[in-house]
């Protein structure tokens, strides 16, 4: 079936993040920006008390929580858009802000990979905790100081085994919340490591370190053209132990297959969609903002005619109309595929391939169009252009997910097209 | 819900009306425009299929009910086959659906029928006008009301098959207000003139239709006296338009895939070099995203919701996709996709078209 009607469940997410943005992040927005590495913990900490409210469930899609202890009741089987929601509330909140979004302590990228790699006990042992009393972050590590494209093929950070233990030595970059994931509160990380560097994606598994292990060091945070609410750190790991059951995954560590490298890709198909979502929340609050001051400004902008008959600003306008809501769409069915369990991993590619594209296009130019008031710190669109760029490097560059679609469409492997 | 999957009879219908576009549209198209007309068998073929008669209900001659996301669906099949012959085939659309959709009771009795019953025949719409900042919403044809009938003057462009229409239905301002007009095609003050030559729709004849104090009783408005809301009928034309665009540009797309991959020059086949492998990446992707956007307009058309804003946007997207993808599609094939031989240049001067066509389809 074809349809475009907004579930209810979904509806009402968009409520109640939407409130959140209006309220808890857009009065905030200014200030988090002007002091980075402050933790906004106001906003944390009512996050933590909503996820709670909610039920815990966080931002992990039930379909993907822990099994329900034995005897209880089977849910009702409705549509499944656990993932729809996931991108609309990932949008409402990127709306409100991008960098305070980031700081959710829900459950983000973390989360997703323990999603999609872990073992029934691990997800229950891992996703548990942000429901637990006290609010917790997650990030994800697989860039490093060498490397961020070339990755997962390329890591060199090393795991080896010992015992009951897994023993983590190396050095990952541009982790996004390792700070308020290690230190600000009892949060982890996922480490993606290699148990064989000669053998390529084939070594690569994840790995999940705690806050508090020893050996694992937040060594730097980054000073950043935008997201600045958002810290981005690095991590030192030197002789750094953990239990062997924080691997995520098949037991069979030793074993050489590609389920490690499987797993970091089945990561970014959940979770590059989310990204998209973000990066059209940012969009989507520029272009309502243009609207609005350009009718401060005694700008009106008129619809329904044709492209001949506009002004330059109503075309643009009517262009970004246009690129927002055609990649909003790819990017709804990108997370309605995964709910629909079909793969979707050219979808999630070219979703964020596109909004990348896009809120950097649609913030330049509001910036451009606005002038001096774009320009200006007094408004929030000169911080939506400088948040925005992150869009089009994180969770793969565009040119990595151009790549990733060009492989697909063309039938071509990493031989033909590199 | 959201859904993004055709349902089971919109899937049947998509692969026959792909089958004749590959089979036999596409198969026809170059020497089709080359010789500047359409084999009448082939429109014949494609009417067959029945697009439009399945969304007459029986009372008025056909045997379905009207979807637009159904004739997206069939109408971007088209364009894929030939976007030339998909504007034949859907031209009674332009013609039936208007009245459908605003007819009164009456008009909807006396004037389906002889359109959905039998042989595809050129019952056509004249919508578009000849001055460059024209709009929908805003006609230089005029209606106005004279003894009880209406008088229609003005000058319209790109309308198909006019020579030997079976039946017009004619858009003028009335008040300011676009109506249509089922304007008899030997009434008295219409001139029809000369064909029309484009850059590309060769193979389709089109007509300037100039109109000069034609007069036609009260009951040709659509909708009778109290006439009709013309903004879902802009709409469902614009959303026919941008599926047909879309067909176009997914043809160019594919053609132009295929090429590269075969294609070897310094060694390797040209897709591996990435400038040419980032275009593709993003020709499918402007084409995936955009089409959701077309099926976005249609579904909020079936759901009776205001889609004026949605349809607008379908095809000014439409019409970017197709100017963009079917001019890297001739990037492509460097120097061979200048060259009438392969259909690329084809669809590129086809798709330039695009923003014109609203009103020569509906679904
Ligand atoms: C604010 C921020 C937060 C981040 N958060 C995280 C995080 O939480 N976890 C994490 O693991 N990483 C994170 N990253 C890292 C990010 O994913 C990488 O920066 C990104 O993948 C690019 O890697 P790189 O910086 O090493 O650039 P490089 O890989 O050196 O790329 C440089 C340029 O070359 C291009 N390029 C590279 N390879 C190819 C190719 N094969 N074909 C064509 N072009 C190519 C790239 O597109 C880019 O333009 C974050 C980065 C930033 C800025």
């Amino acid at each position: 079936m074809i349809s475009f009607e907004i579930p209810d469940k979904v509806r009402n997410a968009v409520t109640l993040m939407t409130m959140v943005g209006e309220n808890m992040m857009r009065p905030v927005a200014r200030y988090f920006d002007d002091h980075e590495h402050e933790v906004p913990w106001d906003y944390i900490n009512m996050m933590h008390d909503a996820n709670k409210q909610m039920g815990g469930g966080g931002f992990v899609p039930s379909t993907d929580k822990p099994k329900k202890a034995e005897g209880e009741a089977p849910k009702k089987e409705g549509p499944r858009v656990a993932y729809q929601r996931l991108a609309y509330s990932a949008e409402a909140l990127s709306w409100g802000d991008a960098a305070l979004y980031l700081c959710s302590p829900v459950g983000l990228l973390g989360a997703a990979a323990v999603a999609a790699t872990g073992t029934p006990e691990q997800k229950q042992r891992f996703l548990a905790r942000f429901a637990g009393d006290k609010p917790v972050l997650d990030g994800m590590a697989l860039t490093e100081p060498h490397a961020g494209s070339a990755m997962p093929a390329d890591v060199r950070t090393t795991a080896v085994r010992d015992g009951d233990s897994g023993v983590l030595n190396g050095e990952k970059i541009f982790v996004t919340g390792a700070h308020k994931a290690l230190i600000d509160t009892q949060g982890f990380l996922v480490i993606w490591a290699t148990i064989d560097a000669s053998a390529g994606r084939a070594g690569v598994r994840p790995f999940v370190v705690e806050a508090g292990t020893p050996g694992c060091t937040v060594t730097k945070l980054e000073h950043k053209l935008g997201i600045r609410a958002s810290d981005t750190g690095s991590v030192v790991l030197q002789d750094c132990r953990i239990p062997f059951d924080n691997i995520l995954g098949s037991p069979e560590v030793e074993k050489k297959t590609t389920e490690g490298f499987k797993g970091a890709m089945a990561t970014f198909d959940a979770s590059r969609p989310m990204v998209a979502a973000s990066a059209m929340g940012i969009a989507r609050a520029t272009l309502e903002t243009l609207k609005e001051l350009l009718a401060q400004n005694g700008v009106t902008l008129r619809t329904g005619i044709p492209r001949s008959r506009m002004t330059n600003i109503e075309r643009e306008v009517a262009d970004m109309e246009i690129q927002l809501r055609s990649t909003w769409l790819l990017i709804l069915k990108s997370v309605w595929m995964m709910d629909e369990k079909k793969p979707n991993n050219l979808e999630a590619s070219m979703g964020k391939m596109r909004a990348g594209d896009v809120v950097v296009r649609i913030t330049q130019k509001a910036v451009e169009l606005l002038g001096p008031l774009g320009y200006s710190r007094e408004h929030l669109i000169e911080k939506w252009f400088r948040d925005a760029k992150v869009n089009d490097l994180y969770e793969g560059t565009g040119q990595i997910n151009r790549l990733i679609i060009a492989r697909r469409i063309l039938g071509y492997g990493r031989r033909e097209l590199a | 819900m959201f859904g993004f999957e055709p349902n089971e009879e919109q899937k049947m219908l998509v692969d026959s009306v792909q089958r004749y576009a590959l089979n036999d549209l596409r198969a026809a198209a170059h020497d089709a425009d080359e010789a500047g007309e359409l084999p009448p068998a082939l429109v014949k073929k494609g009417w067959e299929l029945g697009v439009l008669q399945a969304s007459i209900p029986e009372a008025y001659g056909g045997f379905g009910d009207r979807s637009a996301v159904t004739g997206v669906l069939a109408a971007e099949e088209l364009g894929y086959g030939d976007l030339t012959a998909g504007l034949a085939v859907m031209a009674p659309a332009a013609y039936a659906i208007p009245i459908l959709v605003a007819g009164t009771e009456e008009q909807k009795k006396s004037l389906l029928p002889p359109v959905v019953e039998g042989d595809w025949k050129p019952y056509v719409s004249a919508f578009v006008e000849p001055n460059l900042d024209f709009s929908a919403a805003d006609m230089r044809t005029t209606a106005v009301r004279k003894n009880g009938s209406y008088v229609l003057n003005g000058v319209k462009t790109l309308v198909p098959h006019a020579a030997n229409a079976a039946g017009l239905l004619v858009y003028a301002a009335l008040d300011g207000k676009t109506q249509a007009f089922v304007v008899p095609p030997k009434s008295a003050g219409l001139k029809i003139g000369d064909r029309e030559a484009w850059c590309g729709l060769n193979a389709l004849p089109t007509h300037k239709l100039t109109l000069e104090g034609v007069t036609v009783p009260a009951d040709a408005r659509l909708g009778g006296d109290a006439g009709h809301d013309p903004q879902p009928l802009i709409a469902a034309t614009q959303v026919a338009a941008a599926a047909l665009a879309i067909g176009l540009a997914k043809a160019a797309y594919e053609y132009s895939l295929a090429y590269a991959k075969d294609r070897t020059v310094f060694g390797v086949p040209i897709a591996q070099k990435q400038s040419l492998a980032f275009m593709l990446a993003e020709m499918a992707t402007d084409i995936e995203a955009i089409r959701l956007l077309v099926w976005e307009a249609a579904w909020l058309l079936d759901e009776g919701k205001d889609a004026a804003h949605a349809a607008q946007m379908a095809i000014l997207g439409a019409s970017d996709t197709a100017m963009m993808v079917t001019d890297r599609a001739v990037q492509l094939l460097g120097g061979h996709g200048y060259i009438r031989e392969h259909p690329v240049e084809r669809w590129m001067r086809n798709g330039r078209g695009v923003p014109n066509f609203p009103g020569m389809a509906m679904v």
